[in-house]
């Protein structure tokens, strides 16, 4: 509906070109547009957490990211944790924890839980929880999620 | 019982093995509703109801479909009389004459993309004529009350509802005589209990994306908990027939009853039928919660009667619940609220009856617990007060009480598997009770128990041998996430005594799969478990019949072996699946497939037993056991009660993977405990309030504690799948009563009204300083 302009964007290491109008968000662009589904739209309002990236390699709401505001900035998406489309050791401690059951927080609890790692590589029970308050998930109760994040840690 | 060896020995079952969809979701790629489209796709949004109860005079839809890429408007004028519902038939697709609660679609849009539909939907004009809104179930029952549906008498009623004006159902049940038999206790308690509204808040927002092939075929993805309800009430609502509508489903994000029923599909097939093109409608989260469904607000009355000793005499229970706009599945959750209320104990009078209204809010409906939860909480609040008052252990009374041993469920069914006691002893063990209770310092210790059913209707399976003897297995059953696909992965695993890689779960279609009446009421497991062990059989069948051939031995001197192999009893000589799938493809007898289908059929109200009416189950399923202990802090201050920790235990007659059980345990104790403490859509007179996650509140790490520990008992299910009986409700039915207890125990704050807010836990407080 509003003018859009052409705007090159580094997502998972890739330049990649996307239209975006003032009001276009960095998930739309993502899911919409570049096809890239991992990141999740769970209440389009910052608090569920299922659309967290990196931006820059600090957790961000690309839901509340406005795409033209990402132009020159580095974007990691689930896709983007992966290693050459295999499970990382993180993603893999999530599927040998029992962590993931609907899977729609998933995407998210794993960038979370990454930028936890990366700030913390030894968290204790507490950290996690603390990491990942900003994350909903409303199948697991979370305990197989904190231990598949300690599961990883120090290896 | 396909299972020739004993628990212990068993090869795929009992084994916590990772879920067989975990590598593609933690690696985002797998698919979800908002992710799937198809070429040339448009996008549906909806205009929504500003009042909560008026005529709908007129439609002004001009400046919407002069918007550029609006290509197509509906309205209520376009649909016809035609009505959906799983126990009554009272609902539209869209609003037509009426609207009956604020938010409910009234006209909807199809456009080029989403922000110009969802734009263009707002400049719909519609002129209504606003009516008196009833609010409560006591407005709706008021003489002389605005009627919601005039046309009640005549809606099609799949049972005998005692429908009349806003009264949606009846229903009661009663064994003994409670009348007479409150001269013959020592003590009686009465009180009443209140619930809240609650909402499912499935992290994925119900979504659906329908296209209309060049024949005439209507093919349906959304998000759902069965295929097969999505293709009866999409055709229900908009007159099709089945044949012509075919239902699919990717990866679900989530389903607690919310996804059951119809939410957008038929206003998505609507706008596919229309425009000729393929359609997606995705709700917004505010839309999710203000058009979906939620759970019923109770209002509840216990008279509970004992003897000094503790013997239970009689209850009486009085149910009053909100249904909102439309019945969809209210009379179950009455009717099954009524079964459960008397818990898992035996009552040698007892009474339950209640009603449902129509009120002018979002429909209620089912809801992980379907009834159970208000229930239990009330009536497990309450043997805690008799406790209390008697001077007797909670664990003690709840034992002296319980089911025993071949006693019978309220209403007169039989009780195979029962496994009470033992959660009852294990839970006292594991949480440390006797100890814990008397040295918990501030902090309260409670306890509660439950009995749920697992069962319910039919279901399906097919187990088709491939080329290279490798398996496809077809149910239906929809995987919301719970890990079904994998459960029953394993059951055909172990029936065929092959790995899991060689087997392939086939994706819900309709147009595929045997029927699944849905992933609800604990079900999969026990049902559809049951039909994938017989449709191994069959297949086991064929297959010794044709290995008999290759070994030249009689079919029944041979036996399966792990790994896909056919042998001779006590003898080395054996033949490979792959051999026998070589056979039958391209030379002999046909490739095999094995069949199998049944439909729940025990009787859930003994007529010799138990006297009913406007029950809407006659064969509700299985039951299923557990026990709980809850921990909880209180800020004096504040008046805020925090979980401190949980110890459960549960009897799932046979954990076919134990390590999702306890995804079962922690997920429903999270979701009960933001139940029992703070989750609550509130209405402003007919709006509600709150419907983003800025404003309902879901449990988060913070919340949660990480010490949840899970016993598992397993007292098989004789006709269970190894045994195997469900767990995905009852892990919740337990929490807000365990929660309530421990309450009372650390403060001597008794709360009857949930949510357990920190105002309502100082108001007690306070209120007791004063006394």
């Amino acid at each position: 509906m509003s003018s859009s302009e052409t705007i090159a964007l580094k997502l998972n290491g890739e330049v990649r070109e996307a239209a975006a109008g003032p009001t276009t968000t960095l998930l739309e662009v993502i899911r919409d547009q570049l096809g890239l589904t991992g990141a999740k739209k769970g209440c389009n309002q910052g608090v569920c957490g299922a659309c967290t990236v990196l931006i820059d390699d600090k957790l961000a709401r690309a839901c509340l990211s406005l795409a033209v505001n990402s132009v020159g900035q580095d974007i990691t998406t689930i896709e983007g944790l992966t290693e050459n489309g295999e499970p990382s050791p993180l993603q893999q401690s999530f599927v040998d924890n029992g962590a993931v059951q609907c899977g729609f927080c998933t995407s998210g609890m794993i960038v979370s839980s990454h930028a936890l790692l990366q700030a913390n590589p030894q968290p204790s029970i507490d950290d996690v929880r603390d990491g990942l308050s900003g994350n909903v998930c409303r199948c697991s109760g979370y305990r197989k999620i904190i231990d598949a994040v300690r599961g990883v840690a120090g290896d | 019982m396909a299972s020739e060896k004993t628990t212990n020995e068993m090869y795929q079952v009992g084994k916590s093995i990772p879920k067989v969809d975990a590598r593609e979701k933690v690696l985002g790629r797998a698919q979800y509703i908002a992710d799937l489209t198809r070429p040339n796709m448009l996008f549906g949004a909806m205009l929504q109801s500003p009042y909560a109860h008026a005529k709908i005079i007129s439609y002004d839809t001009a400046a919407a479909e002069e918007v550029p890429g609006v290509k197509f408007v509906l309205t209520g004028d376009d649909f016809g009389d035609h009505k959906m519902g799983p126990f009554i038939k009272d609902e539209g697709a869209i609003a037509k004459g009426k609207v009956r609660y604020m938010g409910e679609p009234v006209a909807c849009v199809a456009a080029e993309d989403e922000a110009t539909a969802r734009a263009a939907a707002l400049l719909i004009d519609v002129e209504y004529e606003e009516l008196p809104a009833v609010l409560s179930p006591e407005a709706a029952l008021e003489p002389g009350a605005a009627v919601l549906h005039e046309d009640l008498a005549d809606y099609f009623k799949v049972f005998e509802a005692i429908a009349e004006d806003n009264l949606m159902s009846y229903t009661e049940i009663s064994e003994g005589d409670v009348d007479t038999a409150w001269d013959e206790c020592d003590l009686i308690v009465e009180n009443t209990y209140e619930t809240q509204a609650q909402n499912h808040l499935s992290l994925e927002p119900c979504g659906a994306l329908a296209e209309v092939e060049p024949d005439g075929l209507i093919n349906l993805w959304s998000a759902n908990q069965s295929v097969f309800r999505v293709q009866a009430n999409v055709c229900e609502a908009l007159g099709l027939p089945m044949s012509r509508v075919r239902s699919m489903t990717p990866k679900v994000g989530a389903g607690f009853g919310n996804k059951m029923e119809a939410h957008i599909q038929p206003l998505c097939v609507a706008l596919a039928l229309a425009t000729k093109r393929p359609v997606k409608m995705i709700l917004s989260r505010e839309e999710d919660f203000e058009t979906v469904r939620a759970r019923h607000p109770f209002k509840i009355r216990y008279k509970t009667g004992v003897k000094n000793d503790g013997t239970f005499v009689a209850r009486e229970v009085e149910l009053l619940l909100d249904g909102g706009a439309f019945a969809d599945d209210s009379p179950g959750v009455l009717g099954n609220a009524a079964l459960m209320s008397m818990g898992p104990y035996h009552f040698p009078n007892a009474k339950a009856f209640g009603k449902v209204a129509y009120t002018n809010h979002l429909r209620f409906a089912a809801f992980r617990g379907f009834g159970n939860p208000q229930v239990t909480f009330a009536g497990e609040a309450q043997i805690d007060e008799i406790a209390d008052k008697l001077g007797i252990d909670p664990i003690d009374l709840r034992l002296k009480n319980m089911l025993g041993k071949g006693e019978k469920w309220f209403g007169g069914q039989k009780v195979d598997s029962n496994g009470l006691q033992e959660c009852l002893e294990k839970v006292r063990a594991s949480s440390d009770w006797d100890n814990r209770r008397k040295n918990s310092g501030e902090n309260g210790v409670g306890v509660s128990a439950a009995g749920h059913i697992s069962g319910l209707l039919a279901t399906g399976a097919i187990v088709r041998m491939l080329e290279d003897g490798t398996f496809v297995l077809n149910t239906g059953a929809t995987d919301i996430g719970q890990g079904s696909d994998t459960v029953l992965t394993q059951i055909c695993a172990e029936s065929l005594q092959i790995p899991i890689e060689n087997i392939r779960t086939a994706a819900p279609d309709t147009d595929g799969s045997p029927y699944n009446w849905g992933t609800t009421a604990s079900r999969v497991t026990y049902t559809t478990g049951r039909a994938v062990v017989g449709a191994a059989e069959d297949a086991v069948r064929q297959i010794k019949d044709y290995a008999a051939i290759l070994l030249e031995s009689p079919a029944d001197d041979l036996e399966l072996r792990e790994g896909g192999m056919v042998g001779i009893k006590g003898a080395n000589k054996e033949v490979s699946f792959f051999e026998i799938a070589a056979m039958t493809h391209w030379g002999v007898g046909g490739p095999i497939v094995g069949s199998h289908t049944l439909v729940f059929d025990q009787p859930t109200i003994d007529p010799k037993i138990a006297v009913a009416k406007g029950m809407p189950f006659t064969n509700i399923g299985v039951f299923t056991f557990a026990a709980m202990v809850s921990e909880v802090a209180i800020d004096k201050v504040t008046g805020k009660a925090s979980a401190e920790g949980a110890w459960y235990a549960v009897d799932v007659g046979q954990a076919i993977n134990p390590g999702l059980v306890e995804g079962q345990v922690d997920g429903g104790y999270a979701q009960g405990l933001g139940y029992a403490l703070f989750e609550e859509m509130v209405w402003d007179d007919g709006r509600l309030a709150n419907p983003t996650l800025m404003d309902y509140k879901a449990p988060g790490t913070a919340e949660v504690p990480y010490e949840i520990d899970t016993t598992i008992v397993e007292h098989p299910e004789p006709d269970g799948p190894f045994g195997a009986k469900g767990v995905g409700e009852i892990t919740l039915v337990t929490v807000p009563a365990s929660i309530a207890n421990a309450i009372t125990h650390a403060s001597g704050v008794r709360l009857r009204k949930l949510p357990l807010s920190p105002e309502r836990v100082l108001n007690g407080l306070i209120e007791n300083e004063n006394t």
